[in-house]
């Protein structure tokens, strides 16, 4: 099994600025702050923090959609950080992005024949307007969309429907990679079992390998393979997702799940909570060594000193934290 | 006596068309428990809120049309004058709303703004309301009051504004809340640290909170009873074990099925309710529900299923049968 994607100490930083002539910089936001982390082909990786904790940001870095400021992308091989722009512009064909909100990432005044051909044409897909046409119908059935959907605008779809107009756009160029920005939490519970259903179905048809980015465990536990855990511009967990939910080994992630509500009474009274106390710091001027430790109820003082690295704990199971095996133990 | 009794509550916005957003939908609340609204958007939970305490827009003119009765204790708010109105939203009745810092004025100060609830129904001195929001900014957890009550909303987190917006709520201890989705737009560890928060209030002050939201996880931590609403009426009734338990409303076994549970076995398939909101059927005609209901019978297209059963009650011809 080899990475369709590796990322490589992965830096964006965006410079503070302040003048009123000059634009003087002031310091640096470290949104992405040095992440490593590679994304199995054909495989769901799943990204989950919360927001302000770069999720989004290194998504987008590792698309190129905001220049990445350090570190390397490889993306089956080829370095993207250092891909010229037309190159960049033919390999954007396989990777492709699903946004949160359908309604402001489709374009009003265009219908869905037009968004669904506009990326075929751009890369020269298909002979002509009948072969293009041809293509956009199959992917419809795909996504499980009636074919009078192409003469319509978005305004005229549900939530749902357009989430899966904007899922058809992503794999109407066949990618093999597909990141996939918070895809389901603008949509109401009973249409998000439909697009999770639908995305798991599209993976297991065409091979597809995504990385979804969500604040949601339960959403992302439940359509990952591995499962990274972000906290301030850095992983500070990484497992399989069965791993994960059964033995969290970093006491954010220990917290996180905790403070996730399950719909079963009995599982709410007898769960045990870890209440984080206060908010996330400012990643402007993030607190030294750990990251985590100004809310971490079992920081020391080592916490303060030294920035831990992710260690192998077990197999395929990554920890940032000093005190992981004695947290575990008690 | 319950403290709010809400009996056929009805809410009709006349546009081009009539439409009814709540349609007869009864529930009470006693002091210190907590009643939960739940469903998706769309189908009236928050119009139902707004039309308790009125501040529908164009209430109670020709535009809107609000029918049933709601009586806190005794008093019926929906005939209530705007002056009666006005001197118990606030004191007696307070809401929290889902977006806080839409809900916050920006060019005030927080203390100024939980300032103005005290002088307002206490009527007590400035120095004597601000020295009191410092105590209640201290109360809901937010650090170093004093500084705080100096700031605008733009300075504060979005954990920070809505524990601003539950410090005026619970400014002139009222006997009802009414929380209208207060934790959607927060991270999951601060929702935690948001709902611990409404308990705490609920156990200490005896408050009656009536908690809407879409989140059946929320509702199973939180709520004593809950109504289940699909498309302006309430489906399903029933106190919190046992609706989780015995789920009998197609409708709300739908619900519980869609949700990805964090306890759950990985690789367990969820079963979607088909459809969406839109393929809703007038009441008069059937079951609303019918067209999304895979078990959907011949009776239900026949006319507007009622609400069997006292302490779990559901609006269904052929409900769920639960193993």
């Amino acid at each position: 099994m080899t990475a369709l994607v590796e990322i490589k100490d992965l830096q964006v930083h965006f410079p503070i600025v302040r003048g009123v002539v000059f634009d003087r910089v002031v310091g640096h936001v470290k949104a992405v702050d040095g992440v490593t982390l590679s994304v199995p082909r054909g495989k769901t990786y799943g990204l989950v923090g919360e927001s302000g904790c770069g999720k989004t940001t290194l998504g987008r870095a590792l698309l190129r959609l905001v220049e990445p400021t350090g570190g390397s992308v490889l993306f089956d091989g080829n370095d993207l950080t250092s891909l010229s722009p037309p190159a960049l512009r033919g390999m954007r064909r396989r990777m492709q992005m699903i946004f949160q909100d359908p309604l402001s990432s489709l374009d009003p005044r265009q219908n869905v024949e037009s968004i669904l051909t506009e990326g075929l044409a751009a890369h020269g897909i298909g002979a002509d307007r009948a072969e293009r046409r041809d293509i956009v119908c199959e992917t419809l059935d795909a996504v499980g969309l009636p074919r009078w959907a192409l003469s319509r605008y978005p305004h005229e779809f549900s939530g749902g429907q357009r989430q899966r107009i904007g899922i058809a756009r992503a794999i109407v160029l066949h990618p093999d990679l597909i990141v996939a920005d918070e895809p389901v939490s603008a949509l109401d519970v009973s249409i998000q079992a439909q697009v999770l259903n639908l995305l798991a179905k599209l993976q297991a048809e065409r091979e597809l390998t995504y990385l979804v980015i969500a604040h949601d465990l339960a959403v992302v536990r439940h359509i990952s393979d591995v499962v990274g855990v972000m906290y301030l511009g850095a992983l500070v967990e990484e497992a399989s997702s069965t791993e994960l939910y059964q033995r969290p080994l970093h006491p954010y992630t220990k917290a996180l799940m905790s403070a996730v509500p399950v719909p079963d009474p009995l599982v709410e009274e007898r769960r045990e909570r870890i209440l984080l106390s206060g908010d996330l710091p400012s990643p402007a001027n993030p607190p030294s060594g750990c990251r985590f430790r100004t809310r971490c109820p079992w920081a020391q003082e080592r916490c303060a000193q030294e920035r831990p690295e992710l260690r192998v704990l077990a197999e395929g199971h990554t920890v940032a934290c000093h005190f992981a095996e004695e947290i575990e133990n008690g | 006596m319950a403290l709010l009794e809400v009996e056929d509550l009805g809410v009709t916005f006349h546009a081009d068309r009539d439409v009814r957003a709540v349609d007869g939908v009864s529930f009470a609340v006693d002091a210190g428990k907590v009643v939960g609204l739940v469903g998706e958007s769309g189908c009236g939970k928050s119009v139902t809120s707004l039309a308790l305490i009125g501040l529908l827009p164009n209430q109670n003119t020709k535009r809107v049309r609000v029918d049933g009765s709601a009586k806190f204790d005794g008093l019926d708010l929906l005939r209530a004058d705007r002056r009666t109105l006005r001197d118990i939203r606030g004191r007696e009745i307070a809401m929290i709303f889902q977006d806080p810092l839409s809900s916050l004025n920006p060019v005030v100060p927080i203390g100024v703004q939980v300032a103005e609830v005290l002088i307002r129904h206490r009527g007590i001195g400035k120095h004597e309301a601000e020295r009191r929001s410092a105590e209640l900014l201290d109360r809901v957890g937010i650090p170093d009051p004093r500084r705080r009550l100096k700031e605008y909303p733009h300075q504060l987190s979005g954990g920070m504004r809505q524990r601003a917006l539950i410090a005026m709520a619970v400014a002139c201890r009222p006997r009802l809340l009414i929380a209208d989705e207060p934790t959607t737009a927060l991270d999951v560890t601060i929702q935690a640290q948001i709902l611990e928060l409404l308990k705490e209030l609920v156990r200490e002050d005896g408050t009656a909170l009536i908690m809407i939201t879409h989140d059946l996880g929320v509702v199973a931590g939180l709520c004593d009873s809950v109504n289940v609403l699909y498309a302006g009426r309430v489906v399903e009734s029933a106190g919190r074990h046992e609706l989780f338990a015995h789920p009998t409303h197609p409708y709300t076994v739908g619900l519980l099925n869609s949700i990805p549970r964090l306890d759950a076995l990985r690789g367990e398939e969820l079963t979607p309710i088909r459809g969406s909101v839109r393929d809703v059927l007038a009441w008069s005609a059937g079951c609303a529900f019918a067209p999304r209901c895979d078990r959907a019978i011949e009776t239900c297209l026949t006319g507007p299923p009622s609400l069997e059963g006292t302490n779990h009650s559901f609006r269904c011809v052929n409900p769920e049968v639960v193993p």
